[in-house]
């Protein structure tokens, strides 16, 4: 990877989703330390516009770098760079939270210890819940399993669709926490909300359509 | 030469050009069509060991080539357009489809007539027709595929990466039905072997494959014009150039 | 390139425990499979001789139809709760991944079959020799069942009744493997050579092992976007 700088930007981008056409022609620069909130009415591409920047769909024009790259060019450099959290958490249902935790930082070939589990849990609120099962949770708890995977890989880029979806307050909170502690490792973010997100970093924001 | 290939891929230019085409190419198709099927039905003789029915060759071979070398073609069409994303070629594949289950079924029919009077049923389990079946299938499946898909451009990349399976296992097949069909009727000729081919067998069977070979671009390009009107309907130049009343 | 083995193991792990968390659906794919098998002296004819001819047949097509019939699971749980998607994030190449996935699935789905074959075969009068070549058939071949399968059900795992279409997508990339296979057993049972048919076989497996899951990865790519 040529810039050391690590970097988003998206040049030209268009979307087209069952032949009508959602966006196109646009532009993005995400630096690190910054965090960029996608707004827009339903059906205005939002999710569409971040499975894009994370590489799970193709735009039909366009491109997307990172570190000055294009993604699918050095795809493998990329996706060890990001995290991603969409509606759909990725979790399994039969399995444990320590099970579902192993098998996600498996794929991003990392592994961790009891304790770092452990300390994990504790700061997304979880602590003791390493053997129950991920149905036997609430909505806003399973949120929080996909929090700690956030916070467990070594991801630089997150993207987050609706991150704060079934939390309470306090869980809104530790999101925010978890984003500015993550912005002032030098890490970037790019997420979509439909509720005011308070956090103290240059927080720059991109209206769709 | 390069810039002539781009410019072939920008639907306008597409447009513009398979305009012109399709008119010369229709006529082509038509004399040869014409002489292939004069020289076939009434100047080549009739065979020594099949008497007259045998003339039901002269449709149903070429119909079994153009299914194949359609089937290819579709293959590397969708390579273009999934390695390059040249859209247009997506266009010709997908209009190129049923163009190509219909000639696989005209083959399996015109070998099912072929073989009544020959062998007294109207379907027998011989390599080729198999082959055939099988194919038709493999058309079938891909028709059903690209519709089931609602999204264009995934469907269409789906429909490339299932042409490009088929046309792998195409040998595979061909072969274990071969193989399978030698193994169940002994080593004897397949039932639809061509009798010896004389030169003035072989000039109307030429004639009648090119004439189909023409047939198939011919509509490949009036259905390629219908779906790149289709696809681009948003865009300027098709806004103008059908803005006024006149019909084309 | 960090060990590809780690997220491999992990995957394959994953399926195998939560196949067996399902423990009480895994003999379901086995009962079809034997009672496709009854349905044919009951529907054709109970006569030795009869049921001795089609055997191999009846015994393979019944194994396509298990195959066709547990193929749906192998993706349909990981994308619609996300899984896949997080699969298809992963550094590691998906192709790895799915070969992970398709192990797993055999595993669970196709070498089971090999354990009701020695029943199937005393059903249908199959004489021992022949029951040794069918256990190898289906050693070669449930594997293939598994990966050429796999293609099918990526294709269709983001529709909602893909049912169907899977069948007409996979089963006429399956005849070669029915004629193959129900050949190399129905020469057994004659005393005849089977060495080329299992050949075959094996060099189907082969290559479907390295292109299958190249094409796989495509088609879930496509299916996620």
């Amino acid at each position: 990877m040529n810039d050391p700088e690590p970097t988003l930007q998206a040049r030209g981008l268009e979307c087209v989703r069952s032949d009508s056409l959602l966006f196109s022609d646009l532009n993005l620069s995400v630096r690190a330390g910054q965090v960029l909130q996608i707004e827009g009415p339903n059906g205005s591409g939002k999710t569409s516009l971040l499975r894009i920047l994370a590489g799970l769909t193709p735009p039909s024009d366009g491109e997307v770098l990172w570190r000055g790259e294009n993604i699918a060019r050095r795809r493998s450099a990329f996706l060890s760079e990001v995290a991603y959290l969409g509606h759909q958490l990725g979790l399994k249902a039969e399995l444990s939270v320590e099970e579902n935790l192993r098998l996600s930082l498996a794929l991003n070939g990392l592994s961790f210890s009891h304790e770092s589990l452990a300390e994990a849990l504790r700061t997304v609120g979880l602590t003791g819940r390493e053997d129950t099962p991920a149905r036997a949770l609430s909505a806003g708890q399973r949120q929080r399993i996909a929090l700690a995977r956030l916070i467990m890989s070594s991801a630089k880029l997150w993207i987050l669709d609706e991150p704060f979806t079934a939390l309470d307050v306090g869980g809104v909170s530790l999101v925010e926490t978890l984003l500015e502690a993550h912005l002032s490792c030098g890490g970037l973010a790019v997420l979509t909300s439909h509720q005011t997100v308070r956090i103290d970093r240059r927080l720059v924001k991109l209206p769709l359509a | 030469m390069w810039t002539f290939f781009h410019k072939l891929a920008s639907p306008k230019h597409f447009y513009r050009i398979s305009g012109y085409l399709i008119s010369w190419l229709g006529v082509i198709t038509a004399l040869l069509l014409l002489a292939g099927l004069y020289l076939g039905l009434f100047v080549a003789p009739p065979d020594y060991q099949q008497g007259e029915s045998y003339r039901i060759m002269f449709v149903h071979v070429p119909s079994a080539w153009m299914s194949l070398f359609i089937y290819v073609f579709m293959a590397v069409l969708s390579a273009i357009y999934l390695i390059w994303n040249i859209k247009l070629a997506d266009v010709m594949a997908s209009s190129s489809a049923a163009l190509g289950a219909s000639f696989t079924f005209l083959a399996l029919a015109t070998g099912s007539l072929w073989g009544k009077p020959m062998w007294g049923a109207w379907w027998v389990w011989d390599a080729r027709l198999t082959s055939e079946l099988i194919l038709l299938f493999l058309y079938l499946g891909y028709i059903a595929l690209v519709s089931a898909i609602e999204d264009q451009r995934s469907a269409a990349r789906a429909g490339g990466v299932l042409i490009l399976v088929g046309v792998v296992n195409i040998p595979i097949i061909h072969y274990s039905v071969e193989w399978w069909s030698t193994l169940h009727q002994g080593p004897t000729v397949t039932k639809f072997d061509k009798p010896s081919i004389h030169i003035s067998m072989l000039l109307p069977l030429l004639l009648m494959a090119a004439a189909f070979q023409l047939y198939y671009f011919t509509v490949l390009l009036i259905r390629a014009r219908a779906e790149v009107l289709d696809r681009e309907r948003r865009s300027a130049w098709v806004q103008e150039a059908f803005s006024g009343t006149e019909p084309r | 390139m960090r060990q590809m083995i780690g997220p491999f193991l992990a995957l394959l792990k994953r399926d195998l425990l939560l196949a067996f968390r399902h423990r009480g659906e895994l003999a379901n794919p086995l009962l079809f499979f034997l009672i496709v098998v009854t349905l044919y002296p009951l529907g054709v004819s109970p006569e030795e001789a009869l049921l001795r001819k089609i055997a191999p047949g009846v015994i393979w097509i019944a194994a396509l139809l298990a195959a066709l019939y547990s193929l749906e699971n192998m993706f349909r749980s990981d994308f619609d709760d996300g899984s896949l998607e997080q699969m298809a994030l992963s550094p590691y190449p998906l192709s790895l991944l799915v070969l992970a996935k398709v192990l797993a699935h055999w595993l669970v789905s196709g070498l089971p079959m090999l354990l009701l074959a020695p029943l199937l075969a005393l059903f249908l009068a199959m004489p021992t020799p022949a029951l040794t070549v069918l256990e190898l058939t289906l050693l070669i071949g449930t594997p293939l069942l598994s990966l050429i399968g796999s293609i099918g059900v990526a294709l269709t795992v983001g529709l909602r009744r893909g049912g169907i279409l899977l069948t007409l997508l996979v089963l006429p990339l399956y005849i070669p493997v029915l004629i193959f296979a129900t050949n190399a057993v129905s020469a057994a049972a004659a005393g005849m050579a089977v060495t080329g048919q299992l050949y075959f076989l094996a060099a189907m497996l082969v290559l479907a092992l390295t292109l299958v899951p190249l094409a796989t990865a495509a088609a879930l790519r496509i299916s996620l976007s």
